[in-house]
């Protein structure tokens, strides 16, 4: 009898520590989503947001990305990692079960922030962002009290469909993704889908509503469409794969990225055609910005050398140019033209960059990064300070700089169809010149340097020459993004040389990936092109007053998940797969392979083990 | 070293001092390998072994004293200008560039020479010292075994074609056999006409296949003879051969 009796209590307390951990992890994800989604309420991005409109009028971007954010955390119950070994635990519905509690805590960590702001109206003194309107939004329109029982229930609802997501076979799931994801893709990308069909006007008239957002149909037609799409495609991706890896003979492989590459460059030189005004600008910026993240590149990237006051060789670009050509120099009397003023400009980048690199060719990492840091903040200061303003203008800086003379026009920001083929011309030098000298004997030589100083010096690397010409190398190609900077916007002033330019460069750097040069130009036209630069807005101008905000969480998101970048160089990424193809062969050997060695030194038969 | 009267040593030290900061490493170090040798310094940790090769290769400079290779004295020279003139160095602990290929780190290993064309053909002659690098051409140098970068730490350095191969502590973290297939690769080296001069702590190894060795001892040599000579003596057996 008691043996009985007893067992019962016994498994429940064996069991109750898993249950506990499970209760724990349910709870944490719940607060922690809900914690987010509070985050993006109290800094006002829930109420900017909810300006625009995703599907008129029945989704604005608010909503999709608050309740995207516990859809996220459910998603995560689904997740299983794969363990040699163990056998994963299948998906149950349990799973689902405890994503729609997390969610629904979500929800009541979310209503629970409403009803304080509610109750404690004083709190706007202190955070502008709270108020009635506020609660108004996050509850839906409903009463605060019925807050908690909506908030709870749509989150849970969609934690519940995160991690049900996981079921959805394969196959069928990423058109469901693909297709979900091109309706915000869509309505937010209005503005230049608006420029590119201007001239068929049927298009986008039945695309978007008149506030520039999808409308209900066109939002069905468009996920039908890019679901069938992507469905046909993904069955035919084997076939795709197959002749790829077919064509692994080098010659083909490089024949392959040279047909690519000559359809970037048409397509960059053709699409400026099609686009207006404002789409050209803001591809001129990026532009501008690609290619200070270029220069960088060849700093950072080939040669390792951490610059993060890279935003002074910007500076000397735009300030030489701006003294040599504007009528209203305070220094410099003949007016030369932008052409005539390039080569100086070349002169004092060159310069520039040996006053930068040789006080600190013996720093290393940290020092390194820490010193030019100051240097990048003392040429901003020096150029305001009482000192050199009579020659630079100080905080006025310099104004009337002309455009760039071509052909009887001057090209500048009011013909930013011809500005872009300035900046595409100088992109195009960037990249060829980085791509040569990747190639070459002081590519090899930065490569080794930023693996190891030492070594690199012990082989032969003149290690001085080697930094130098990295920093000089970065310095010109920022500082032709500073020639292109002044003669655009005819105005250089200190507040354009902000240490925000020297990070942003960096994060597009990070983010493309170093030493990789697509994964620079596409880093600068995802990070400029759509979030936009510090001066500069992007395509998303909804995102505007939380761009740095997105550049910084995306900055922590790459270092965690993906170090290597969006579009890690192609040479690496083949060597990884080498990598693993040789010792997988190497183990399909087995032992008895041992080092073999011409000598007689082996002399135990057999080896050892 | 009377045997060698008369011929100009390929590498030299004179009465050289170093320092670190004030810290006072080599002191009045005379040194003399002659083409063709193989000689081995020995001595015990912070004696200052891996300062001397950095000495030779400009790496640190003398405060007193004079450098010569070849007879030609150095002092001022960068280390590029005396890789240039045929030093090359495997050093401690190998230091490979790991996230390059074990093919990128030998192509570094020519860096300093004009005839690039000439690479395929040095690569041929490594493979046939070592068979097992061509296997790892194409692998990151930083997931090879100890035993394999070793190998392409030589080899790296067997790129440049050095006259003289300086190799600080070959046998430093590797198993028993390794360390002995290592030194027989090393004397093959030094047959095939390369010279020598390898800093060592196992000097038993190192002696059996040196020609002559010097001992020092917290920054001075204290002992210099043939390798026999060394192997025999009653001071150095109690010291650096283990023996009571
Ligand atoms: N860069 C440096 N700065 C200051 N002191 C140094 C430096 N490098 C070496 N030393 C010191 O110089 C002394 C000799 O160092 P060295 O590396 O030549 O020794 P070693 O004989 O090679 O020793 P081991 O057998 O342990 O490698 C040590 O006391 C060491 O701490
Ligand atoms: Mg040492």
């Amino acid at each position: 009898m008691t043996t009985v009796t007893t067992s019962p209590p016994r498994t429940a307390s064996e069991r109750s520590p898993v249950d506990r951990a499970v209760m724990r992890r349910v709870l944490r994800v719940g607060v922690l989503a809900g914690g987010v989604m509070v985050y993006t309420a109290a800094i006002g991005m829930f109420q900017t947001f909810n300006d625009k409109e995703i599907i008129d009028p029945i989704l604005s971007l608010s909503y999709l990305v608050l309740f995207a954010i516990p859809a996220v955390a459910g998603a995560s119950f689904s997740k299983r990692v794969a363990i040699e070994g163990i056998e994963t635990e299948p998906l149950s519905t349990l799973d689902i079960a405890k994503a729609a509690i997390a969610g629904a805590i979500a929800g009541v960590v979310v209503a629970l922030f409403a009803l304080l702001v509610d109750l404690f109206p004083d709190l706007r003194g202190t955070f502008p962002k709270l108020g009635p309107q506020m609660v108004r939004l996050l509850t839906l329109e409903y009463s605060v009290a019925s807050g908690f029982i909506v908030l709870p229930a749509i989150s849970a609802v969609a934690a519940g469909a995160g991690a049900a997501f996981a079921w959805i076979p394969e196959r069928i799931r990423r058109p469901l993704l693909l297709a979900g994801a091109s309706i915000p893709v869509l309505s937010m990308f209005e503005p230049l889908v608006d420029d590119l069909f201007d001239e068929i006007p049927a298009i986008t008239d039945f695309l978007y509503s008149p506030a520039g957002a999808l409308t209900i149909t066109s939002s069905i037609v468009v996920a039908l469409v890019v679901a069938g799409v992507s469905y046909y495609l993904r069955q035919r991706d084997p076939i795709i794969k197959k002749r790829l890896s077919q064509s692994a003979d080098v010659s083909v492989r490089r024949r392959t990225t040279i047909v690519l590459a000559i359809i970037a460059i048409l397509a960059f030189v053709v699409l400026p055609q099609f686009l207006g005004g404002i789409m050209n600008e803001l591809l001129t910026n990026v532009g501008l910005f690609a290619l200070m993240a270029l220069g960088l590149n060849v700093v950072l990237g080939f040669a390792g050398l951490l610059d993060l006051g890279y935003v002074a060789f910007f500076a000397v670009g735009a300030y030489t140019t701006g003294v040599l050509t504007s009528p209203l120099s305070p220094t410099w009397d003949p007016v030369l033209s932008w052409w005539f003023a390039f080569p100086a400009v070349v002169v004092a980048a060159v310069l520039a960059g040996l006053m930068v690199g040789t006080p600190v060719l013996r720093m290393r990492g940290d020092y390194l990064a820490i010193v030019t840091l100051g240097f990048g903040e003392i040429v901003r200061i020096l150029l305001l300070s009482d000192w050199l303003s009579p020659y630079f203008g100080g905080a006025q800086g310099i104004r009337s700089i002309p455009g760039i003379p071509v052909a009887g026009t001057q090209v500048n920001a009011t013909s930013p169809e011809l500005m872009i083929y300035a900046v595409l011309v100088f992109v195009f030098i960037a990249v060829y010149v980085s791509w040569r000298l990747e190639d070459s004997r002081i590519g090899r030589a930065w490569a080794a340097l930023r693996e190891d100083e030492d070594v690199a010096e012990a082989v032969g690397v003149d290690t001085v020459k080697a930094k130098l010409l990295a920093f000089v190398t970065g310095a010109v190609i920022a500082s032709f993004a500073g020639a292109l900077f002044a003669a655009k916007v005819g105005t250089v002033f200190t507040n354009s040389f902000q240490i925000l330019v020297s990070i942003i460069i960096l994060v597009i750097v990070i983010v493309g990936g170093m030493g990789s040069l697509p994964g620079v130009v596409v880093g600068a036209l995802v990070l400029i092109g759509i979030l936009g630069g510090p001066n500069q807005p992007g395509l998303l101008q909804e995102f505007g007053e939380f761009k740095l905000l997105i550049y910084g969480a995306l900055l922590v998101y790459m270092m965690l998940k993906r170090p290597e970048g969006l579009l890690p160089s192609v040479r690496r990424q083949r060597e990884l797969h080498q990598d693993e193809f040789l010792q997988d062969a190497w183990l399909d050997k087995g032992e008895g392979d041992e080092p073999q060695s011409p000598g007689p030194s082996v002399a135990e038969p057999g080896g050892q083990a | 070293m009377s045997e060698q009267d008369g011929r100009t040593p390929a590498l030299a030290f004179k009465g050289v001092d170093t320092h670190y900061g004030a810290a006072h490493i080599l002191k009045d170090v005379d040194l003399e390998i002659y083409e063709g040798e193989m000689v081995c310094l020995l001595g015990g940790n912070a004696s200052g072994k891996t300062t001397t090769l950095k000495a030779i290769l400009g790496m640190v400079e003398p405060t007193r004293g004079m450098v010569y290779i070849d007879g030609q004295p150095v002092n001022g020279w960068t280390t590029a200008e005396r890789v240039k003139a045929g030093i090359s160095m495997v050093p401690e602990n190998r230091r490979l560039f790991k996230r390059m290929t074990v093919k990128e780190n030998l192509e570094i290993g020519t860096y300093l020479r004009d005839d690039e064309e000439n690479f395929e053909a040095d690569l041929e002659h490594i493979f046939e010292l070592f068979p097992r690098v061509k296997e790892r051409l194409s692998q990151k140098a930083g997931t090879l075994s100890g035993g394999e970068q070793q190998m392409v730490a030589v080899g790296r350095a067997l790129m440049a074609k050095p006259k003289v191969l300086l190799m600080d502590e070959p046998s430093m973290g590797l198993a028993p056999v390794l360390v002995a297939q290592n030194f027989d690769i090393i004397d093959q080296i030094n047959r095939a006409g390369t010279t020598v001069f390898m800093v060592e702590q196992n000097a038993n190894m190192a002696l059996s296949i040196a020609d002559r060795g010097y001992v020092l001892q917290t920054g001075q040599i204290v002992l210099s003879d043939t390798a026999q000579g060394l192997l025999n003596n009653p001071q150095m057996r109690s010291a650096y051969l283990g023996e009571a």
